[in-house]
């Protein structure tokens, strides 16, 4: 009985067990996306240890904690905005989306400021310097850019979907009754989060 | 049962939705429609690449060059294989079949996420027209194999980009089919419904979407990293760079032989569907065959190696794989002699799909047991890249899941259409598919184990004989093929009215009118008893 109404009100809207399952179906295949890159990082690692540790010296281990430090704290606040939505407190959720939005954005800023940095030495994909670096600093860098720039994508796509958020809570079509769209999205920014939590110690921390 | 015959019953194909015309089918979220998009897409890839087949068959009649250059050769089986495992094989059962049929039969109005369907059907679209193009446009046709195989992959200076942005596009296109139907079986079905109560093609489904869903994003990180090469030089596959082939050729396997497990998974559901329904008889061992394919899903995962014989992988790898590889036979086994035991003692109606359905048992068997000569280490050697390859693959692929399609489209073609195909046709169609098929294929088999080698556009003169009768076959076949089609295209709008129920089946959607109505269901049936009930019908799960 319980299955056939649900089955009505399918077509207004998506339950939010249902909505949530397919969530985290999605976020699997993210894992499993990622975990390409970490077998690749596994492999090269166990080849090429010394030079591993010789160009793990090179990241700056400061701006990784501050980012890590923003992630998590963006990760809380994100959390918290769907209480307040529970809640029905529309403001505090508003207020605490943005928080997680501005996070976002600084940690993009310094990703930013840290990859320009790279490439003042031209520490860049292709580049000679890199050519002539040791065979196993040059897949570091070749993994580091791949592992933080896919990352930094998924960082990117998880703003949109905040700022959407956003603009529906505004809009009240994200409510006390109807929040799977922004419970969802707090699970994909606690993937984003997570991943990161496994590339900062993997890239900057074991040198 | 309650609307049909009734008059007022309107057919998903009739339905006037918000939107008219051409748009109620470009932005519909009906799963039948979607299905049913999937299904002419699939038709007019499938004629693309099997003509590319056809030429290089003509090619190949005497040795030499007879209608193309070596390049023009190489891009050829490249774009075949890519748009057929891609673009065909890869999505067709599930995408066509599993959402036309996945949701009546489990009692459910539509797919968990109607809008996402659509938008995986676009997905599917875009990925297929950039498989195409790279065919046509710039460098010249990727001449890598579907299996872009480093190094070459990242020095060839033909369109490989775009068949690998194709390739991850359909990849993501097929994730999202599968998330779609995993959430669809754990939320939708009909109330009694327990999961030992669901038909086994869903089940089939069910096992190939987790493969879908966990094995698919490996490759699309490994063609993203070939493109990282190719574009900005970030060399994990180069040994120039520090990198190494083998790894990819591991990435690439650990996707796409679990991807042969998509592609023959849900055909063996669509006989598991039609052995019952024309022997008129509870299929045999009904835990047996949905447990084999679950086994034969995760066990699947385990085997990639096999590939990688002669790759210089360790000798402890070589035995493990070989190993496990003979393991995966053993659930396929188990279906087989299901599908026999059911058409045992039962009241066997010689009706088309069935037809397809036991040439696909003979075919699949052919493919199996060549396929177990390939998997142990000595004889693979032997045989490695030889046409003994290009045959067992086409065996399963084809003769498996191709011939699995044939029965599953002559089998609900009455209930997706309404209306009946001529089955004298059908007949004739079938006997010149079979013969054509293996006059086409067998032969490869023997000037394989000759030393045949595959991918070549020229051969020595005494592989002759073998690659003439092939060509014939490929001939046969393509004429089968075209016929076949022509009675399915004319009939669907000419072909008697179809009644909702033709070959006294007893899933679900024989229970609906045909074609089905928008919702499916007026009221969502309620589940009491094991699914396969022949006989009294009233002890059935209708009303």
């Amino acid at each position: 009985m319980l299955m056939s109404t649900l089955q009505q009100n399918h077509s207004e809207h998506i339950d939010s067990e249902t909505g949530k399952l397919g969530m985290w179906i999605f976020l699997f295949t993210e894992l499993f996306l990622f975990g390409g890159l970490f077998l690749v990082y596994a492999v090269f690692r166990a080849k090429y240890s010394e030079d591993f540790h010789t160009a793990a010296d090179e990241l700056n281990t400061f701006i990784g904690t501050l980012n890590t430090v923003f992630l998590l704290v963006s990760s809380m606040t994100v959390a918290m905005s769907v209480t307040a939505i529970q809640k029905n407190n529309r403001k505090l959720a508003l207020f605490l989306v943005l928080v997680t939005l501005v996070l976002a954005g600084l940690f993009m800023m310094n990703k930013y400021f840290e990859w320009s940095h790279k490439f003042e030495y031209n520490l860049y994909p292709g580049s000679e310097v890199l050519k002539n670096l040791p065979r196993g600093e040059l897949l570091f860098f070749g993994l580091y850019y791949m592992m933080t720039g896919l990352h930094a994508l998924h960082v990117f796509i998880g703003m949109i979907l905040l700022s959407i958020n956003i603009v529906k809570i505004g809009k009240g079509t994200v409510n006390q009754q109807h929040y799977l769209m922004l419970e969802n999205s707090g699970l994909y920014w606690h993937l984003v989060d997570l991943i990161w939590i496994f590339l900062f110690p993997l890239l900057y921390l074991i040198t | 049962m309650s609307n049909s015959e009734t008059g007022s019953h309107v057919s998903y194909l009739e339905y006037k939705g918000k939107y008219k015309g051409i748009l109620s089918w470009l932005l519909t979220t009906d799963h039948k429609k979607i299905g049913l998009l999937y299904l002419y897409s699939v038709v007019v890839f499938f004629f693309v690449a099997a003509i590319l087949g056809v030429l290089m068959r003509i090619e190949l009649i005497a040795p030499g060059e007879t209608i193309m250059g070596p390049q023009t050769y190489n891009g050829m089986f490249t774009i075949h294989g890519i748009i057929m495992i891609f673009v065909i094989v890869i999505p067709a059962l599930p995408a066509i079949f599993g959402n036309f049929f996945l949701p009546i039969m489990i009692g459910a109005k539509d797919v968990a996420f109607p809008k996402l369907n659509l938008f995986s059907y676009y997905l599917y679209l875009i990925g297929a027209i950039f498989g195409v193009l790279s065919q046509f446009i710039g460098g010249g046709a990727p001449d890598t194999g579907w299996t872009f195989y480093v190094p070459y992959s990242a020095e060839s200076s033909t369109n490989v980009i775009y068949a690998l942005v194709a390739a991850f596009i359909l990849g993501f296109s097929s994730i999202l089919t599968g998330l779609n139907f995993i959430v669809t079986m754990h939320r939708m079905r009909a109330p009694g419904m327990g999961w030992f109560r669901m038909p086994l093609f869903p089940w089939s489904l069910y096992a190939t979407a987790w493969i879908q869903v966990l094995a698919t994003p490996i490759v699309g990180i490994t063609l993203l990293m070939v493109i990282a090469e190719r574009v900005v030089g970030i060399g994990f596959f180069d040994p120039k760079l520090g990198g190494d082939p083998v790894l990819f050729q591991h990435l690439f396997w650990i996707y796409s032989h679990p991807a042969v497990y998509i592609m023959i998974l849900p055909g063996m559901g669509i006989v598991t569907e039609i052995f019952p329904t024309f022997s008129q008889k509870p299929v045999f061992g009904y835990t047996a065959i949905l447990f084999s394919s679950l086994a034969i899903a995760f066990v699947g995962y385990f085997v990639w190696g096999h590939h990688m014989f002669t790759a210089g992988i360790s000798y402890g790898s070589r035995w493990f794989f070989s190993f496990l590889t003979f393991i995966v036979a053993i659930p396929s086994a188990i279906k087989v002699f299901n599908w026999i035991s059911t058409m045992y003692g039962g009241s066997i109606d010689l009706k088309p799909p069935l037809l397809y359905a036991i040439s696909f048992i003979f075919l699949f068997m052919i493919g199996g047991f060549t396929g177990l000569t390939l998997g142990a280490v000595a004889a693979n050697v032997q045989v490695h890249d030889t046409s003994f390859v290009v045959a067992h693959f086409h065996y399963i692929i084809f003769g498996g899941m191709g011939f699995a399609f044939f029965a599953g489209i002559h089998y609900w073609y009455p209930k997706m259409f309404g209306r009946m195909y001529s089955n004298k046709l059908a007949n004739i169609a079938w006997g010149i598919n079979f013969a054509g098929f293996n006059l086409l294929y067998f032969p490869q088999f023997v000037i394989g184990l000759q030393g045949m080698p595959r991918r070549y556009f020229d051969y020595l003169p005494q592989f002759q004989t073998g690659h003439v009768l092939s060509t014939i076959g490929a001939f046969v076949l393509f004429t089968g093929l075209v016929l076949m089609v022509f009675n399915l295209v004319y009939h669907a709008r000419r072909g008697a009215i179809a009644p909702s129920n033709p070959w006294h089946g007893v899933t679900l959607e024989w229970l609906i009118p045909s074609p089905p109505s928008h919702e499916n269901f007026d009221v969502i049936p309620e589940i009491k008893t094991q699914p396969y009930l022949f006989g009294n019908k009233s002890d059935n799960k209708s009303n």
